[in-house]
């Protein structure tokens, strides 16, 4: 994980490796300092000499103009650094996100994969600028610090040492137990997230039923825990402070008693008694610095972890090594295909599917839900690899095409599809970059969306909101058809897009088809058994398998299930839609 | 699922990470609130963290004035005794030291109580805030919940609440630590030497300037950062929502430089707001040290000429002050921004608990009766399975009961959901107990706006609606929906497990009485071939079952309840045949023998219905049965032969 995060910094290598350098600078700056005060102190004021004070002073003041330099170096390169790998990080996940195949996509949650490349990325943005600006110095200031106050006097310095091994055994302690509580805080903190967004988006029904306080009731005991739980680790935090008092202070009265004892002995100045007591606040304030980053890197390793999931997903689909870049014609085989999502699971979504459809046909497909509809034809454009046999389009098996050359010809109407903000211009020219406005009107008038476009204010030039919703669901479904006739497939398969589309247009829709494309293939699966039944020859699909395939006149004469469901269609349990 | 929904704003950049920092109007007002707040639970622990702070604070500063003491007090003399020949008496240094370390061990106690007090007072006020919310939000209309989008909503509970314990929690002690800190230093400062003060000010001064000039400029970064990233946000997501899409047709390259010119944008004003917040910390440091080096520097030639009586030891110990004069200055102007934000949250969070609950003047109310002698209703606490509405009459005092039947009646109803812009004109119908009344009409019509107005969701601008003949306005709000049975389109299950749903449609059911209605809705079969059959858990909002088979649930939810009226909103979604089957049977036992309101979508729905409502941009343009339309040849029959053309 780690790797895979480091491997990303690229570019921003340099930035990364000289901030910790100035961070270092500004540290032994800040170390020196106390060695100037005290010279101030002892050479200056004490012996009566204002000229020393003055250069000592000065020397101070011009050491405090370096540790600026350093500092603002090191905030300008830490900023620079983090935010480059917060950029390459977006982007390698990004570009790995374009190359996955659909099984891929099926994996992650496009919620999960958003607050992957925002919240996740930002975590570990800061967690990267804290290790670089402020883990250097931590150790470096605690080093630093402990070697000035042993060449001041070793005997002293050693009371430190007891100092910093107490406090650093009880800050390991604290952490270990709460690490497990915070944890177990951030869990709770999901349970309540989706107690809120579960009332949100069903308040009608809570409303309905008059369920406020049931839910109340159910939130009450998310929030309560919530808060049991922190206050437990929070409780346990709360030590931090005080012990890290007690090592400070312990340590100052210490010096107080030994160093008195030993300027009265001439062992020691009063300069350097004073320089002891900043080392000690510095190496103390730097354990508990140490402390808090231990708790921000493991809080950002999960981000970490879920960021180099998603860049080291590997894209289950790779063009062949020299492709097939062009399509013959829209004859489709299937050649003893089975299918599974998931390889090797023994449970087949399709099975032994063998048949022939000629350039050109227009194919209706129909069966229960879970059935494998959509699995089957999905197969024809490789958003998916078959587990056994073959899918072959224009006589080529669809593995040896490149993959843009395969779907430029094979155009999917998704289920769920989408459009996306932009003019409706802008939308269908998804299909062909260089469709001209001639050639996308033409595929909105084969859709039946061109009445409805251009009854728009601004017509062609209307802006699609995002997710299309200013748009009707059934012309919405028709933008999309019109979508994918825009790029001229060989083969056109609408996967149940027409659903919301009132039945009279749907007809007007596949009567365009045939006159207007009769040389496309065209796959149609709908549950409406109108939408399918004047297709060239239909397939039923019944768990998996093809259980028939034929014109309509000869299912109804040898197909029991497909009589039942043109009857139970057909004598009065039809739809009755409305009007898109 | 409705007309509204497409009024609600569409997704997009969301949530506080969003929008550029917003600017808050009165941060007195909700400070004041904020605290009241607080103080209404805590008020014993705040005082005692008040207390405990400031015997912290002072702790400190005596702390950092020993230092003098040891030097000026013991060190000195005892070295010049020594030097003299003497033996110095180590008795008083024992004893100075001693009380020193009783004032720090009180230090490290008020420390540690006050953290330990602070962390129920900030977890304990989260939580009340939280269940506030949730509850005020409860009491809410519908109509807030379609104006809101559910992502800010959510981001209320979850950024908003964040920020505002980091305040609490945080910030806040410390400010207040800062402000004591800073007030007994100068304190102190004063005490030891005017002078030197009064230089330390001005040096504190310069670094205010100084921290001032970035804060401004590192505000207007941030700002853009923020309106970058809530740009990159919407762009994610909208293209990786339909990510599908963009393989389908190749789009992957265009994606990826439409999606690298956001990023490197955010790249750059994120560098730049980051560059100027880290500049803070150095430069408040170094400048610290500047002054330390001034200070000394003036004590010095003053201390050694002697013109202000400022002696070595003076000057020692106003220099440690000095630095801890610094540092909670820095650590204020630090915290600054993390305070501003969450009071913008809080503002947030105070206009959510601001919003005007439902009104509900009704009082009517639903209650159990038995019959008497003479049929008349008389009242009961038992569940009877018969219900009558109780109507006390202001003007006279008298009571009287109305047997809950199920008629509904709509007088002249205009409805719009913005007072300027009506949806529903003069809609009159009436509804026997026992019927059944369609609606159809293309989207937009009006259809779920009618449904939405007898259940109270949505309260009419004019005209009347009457149930049982008495006016809804009149009647409880909770008592008008128990008395109201609904199916909506999309079905939402909660988490738990099945029994536990349908049990939602009526808290006091058996076991044996969700079961049968499960049994009415067709639901049982597949509920027993569940895993662990009723006691399966649903999570996710179900989305382990099919959309038949949340429909199926809906149905014996409403079924468990029993309601006298019912309102159902067929859905339109393909499901299979089979299944399509079981929901209609179920459907159908459901409606029987309840006045049932539904928005049509099945032929057969439609045909046995009472009364068909032809609807058309808010109006009721034909209204018959199915052989009546039929017969007059207009809307309806368009409608209808539409379709039948078709098949």
């Amino acid at each position: 994980m780690i790797k895979t995060i480091l491997s990303n910094v690229k570019q921003y290598t340099f930035p990364s490796l000289i901030t910790p350098v100035f961070m270092i600078g500004e540290v032994i700056m800040e170390m020196l300092i106390p060695i100037m005060m005290a010279n101030i102190i002892d050479k200056g004021i004490s012996a009566g000499s204002i000229s020393s004070v003055v250069s000592y002073g000065l020397g101070m003041i011009a050491m405090g103009a370096l540790g600026l330099f350093f500092g603002v170096m090191g905030a300008v390169c830490g900023a620079r650094a983090s935010t480059g790998l917060a950029c390459n990080l977006r982007d390698a996940m990004y570009l790995n996100i374009q190359k996955f195949s659909f099984s891929n996509i099926d994996k992650f949650s496009t919620a999960g994969l958003v607050t992957r490349m925002t919240t996740d990325v930002t975590n570990v943005q800061v967690a990267y600028q804290m290790i670089l600006r402020i883990s250097f110095r931590a150790p470096v200031t605690l080093i630093t610090a402990l070697f000035m106050s042993f060449s001041i006097s070793s005997r002293l310095a050693s009371i430190f040492l007891v100092a910093v091994l107490v406090l650093a055994v009880v800050l390991v302690i604290i952490m270990s137990t709460t690490m497990g509580l915070f944890q177990k805080g951030m869990r709770m903190y999901d349970d309540l997230n989706e107690e809120v967004e579960e009332d949100v988006t069903a308040i009608r029904t809570v409303k309905a039923f008059v369920r406020e306080n049931y839910v109340i009731e159910a939130f009450r005991n998310a929030a309560d825990n919530i808060r049991d739980v922190f206050v437990k680790a929070e409780i346990r935090m709360a030590f931090n402070g005080p012990v890290m008092m007690i090592c400070v202070y312990g340590s100052m009265l210490t010096l107080s008693w030994m160093g008195a004892n030993m300027i009265i002995s001439d062992e020691l100045t009063t300069g350097q008694l004073t320089s002891l007591f900043s080392y000690v606040m510095s190496i103390l304030m730097s354990l508990m610095m140490l402390s808090m980053i231990f708790v921000m890197l493991t809080m950002s390793m999960a981000s970490g972890r879920r960021i180099a999931e998603v860049i080291n997903e590997k894209p289950s689909m790779k063009d062949p090594e020299t492709p097939v870049t062009e399509v013959k014609d829209g004859s489709v085989d299937f050649c003893d295909v089975s299918f599974s999502y998931r390889k090797g699971s023994g449970n087949n979504v399709l099975s032994d599917v063998n048949f022939h459809v000629n350039s050109g046909e227009t194919i209706g497909i129909i069966g229960p839900t879970g059935s494998s509809k959509s699995s089957l034809v999905s197969l024809i454009s490789r958003l998916y690899d078959v587990t056994e046999g073959k899918v072959m389009v224009g006589g080529v098996d669809v593995r040896d095409y490149s993959m843009e050359a395969l779907r430029s010809k094979v155009s999917v109407v998704l289920q769920n599809n989408v459009l996306f903000s932009g003019s409706i211009y802008e939308n269908l020219r998804w299909g062909n970059p260089d469709a001209t406005d001639e050639e996308c009107r033409e595929a909105c008038r084969i859709a039946c969306a061109d009445e409805f476009v251009e009854r728009m204010p601004e017509g062609y030039d209307s802006i699609i909101e995002q997710g299309g919703t200013n748009v009707s669901g059934g012309q919405r479904q028709r933008l999309c058809i019109a979508r994918a006739l825009v790029g001229k497939p060989a083969i056109l398969i609408l996967d149940d897009s027409t659903s919301a589309v009132d039945t009279a247009t749907d007809s007007r829709i596949r009567k365009a088809f045939k006159e207007r494309i009769p040389g496309t293939t065209k796959f149609i699966i709908a549950q409406r058994i109108t939408s399918v039944m004047d297709s060239d020859r239909i397939i039923v699909l019944d768990d998996g398998r093809v259980a028939e395939f034929g014109t309509h006149d000869e299912l109804m004469e040898r197909s029991e299930a497909y009589r039942e469901i043109y009857e139970s269609q057909t004598s009065g349990s039809g739809d009755f839609d409305e009007f898109g | 699922m409705s007309e509204k929904v497409r009024e609600v704003k569409p997704g997009g950049p969301r949530g506080r990470a969003m929008g550029p920092r917003p600017k808050i109007k009165n941060p007195g007002r909700i400070i004041k609130r904020l605290m009241g707040m607080i103080m209404e639970h805590y008020s014993i622990n705040m005082f005692l963290v008040f207390v405990c702070t400031i015997v912290a604070a002072l702790v400190n500063v005596r702390g950092n004035l020993f230092l003098k003491t040891l030097i000026d007090d013991h060190i000195i003399p005892m070295t010049n005794v020594a030097v003299n020949g003497g033996t110095p008496d180590f008795g008083p240094l024992i004893r100075a030291i001693l009380v020193m370390a009783l004032i720090y061990a009180a230090g490290v106690v008020a420390s540690f109580l006050n953290q330990f007090l602070m962390t129920f007072v900030g977890q304990g006020t989260m939580r009340n805030i939280r269940k506030m919310m949730f509850e005020h939000m409860q009491s809410l209309p519908i109509s807030y919940f379609d104006t809101h989008s559910h992502g800010d909503v959510m981001s209320l509970y979850t950024n908003d609440v964040d920020t505002l314990r980091q305040t609490i929690g945080m910030s806040m002690p410390q400010l207040l630590n800062s402000l004591i800190s800073i007030t007994a230093t100068f304190v102190s400062m004063l005490v030891l030497d005017v002078p030197l003060t009064i230089i330390s000010c001005c040096m504190i001064a310069i670094t205010m300037f100084l921290s001032a000039r970035i804060a401004k400029v590192s505000t207007k970064y941030y700002v853009s950062q923020q309106s970058d990233l809530g740009d990159l946000n919407g762009y994610i997501e909208e293209h990786l929502s339909g990510q599908k899409v963009v393989k389908v047709f190749c789009r992957e390259d265009e994606c990826i430089s439409e999606f690298r010119e956001r990023n490197d944008r955010l790249r750059d004003s994120a560098n730049k707001a980051n560059r100027y917040a880290n500049m803070f910390g150095p430069v408040s440091m170094q400048m610290g040290n500047v002054s330390y080096a001034v200070v000394a520097v003036i004590g010095a030639v003053l201390a050694i000429n002697g013109f202000t009586g400022l002696t070595v030891g003076t000057l020692v110990s106003f220099l440690t002050l000095n630095k801890s004069f610094n540092m909670p200055i820095s650590q204020v102007s630090s915290q600054f921004n993390s305070i501003i934000m969450s009071l913008a949250g809080a503002d947030r969070i105070f206009r959510l608990l601001d919003e005007k609950p439902e009104t509900d003047e009704g009082y009517v109310t639903l209650v159990n009766c038995r019959e008497g002698s003479e049929g008349e209703c008389i009242e009961c606490k038992e569940r009877t399975g018969h219900w009558a509405w109780k109507h006390p009459h202001q003007a006279d005092g008298t009571v009287t009961y109305v047997p809950l039947a199920g008629k509904v009646t709509l007088d002249d109803v205009d409805f719009g959901y913005t007072d300027d812009k009506m949806v529903l004109h003069n809609i009159k119908m009436f509804a026997e107990p026992g019927q059944k009344i369609a609606f159809v009409g293309s989207t937009g019509a009006g259809k779920t706006t009618i449904t939405n107005l007898i259940n109270r969701f949505y309260d009419i601008q004019d005209g009347k609606i009457r149930y049982d003949d008495i006016n809804i306005n009149k009647i409880k709000k909770a008592d008008l929906r128990r008395s109201l049975g609904m199916v909506l389109q999309d079905t939402h299950l909660f988490k738990g497990t099945v029994m536990e749903n349908i049990r939602f449609g009526n808290l006091d059911a058996t076991d044996e009485e969700c079961r049968n209605a499960a049994k009415l809705a067709n639901a049982d079969g597949f509920i027993k071939r569940l895993p662990e059959g009723y006691d399966t858990m649903l999570t996710g909002d179900g989305g382990n079952l099919s959309q038949g088979q949340r429909q199926l649930l809906a149905i014996a939810r409403a079924a468990v309840a029993d309601p006298p009226v019912l309102i159902l909103d067929e859905a339109t979604s393909s499901i299979d045949t089979h299944t399509e089957r079981l929901v209609q049977e179920g459907m159908d036992r459901l409606m029987s023998g309840r006045t049932t309101f539904v928005i049509a979508h099945r032929l057969s729905t439609v045909k046995n219905s009472d009364c068909i409502m032809v609807l058309e941009n808010g109006r009721i343009v034909e209204r018959g049965t199915h052989d009546d339309l039929i017969e007059e040849k207009g809307r309806y029959y368009q409608l209808y032969t539409g379709n039948s053309i078709a098949s």
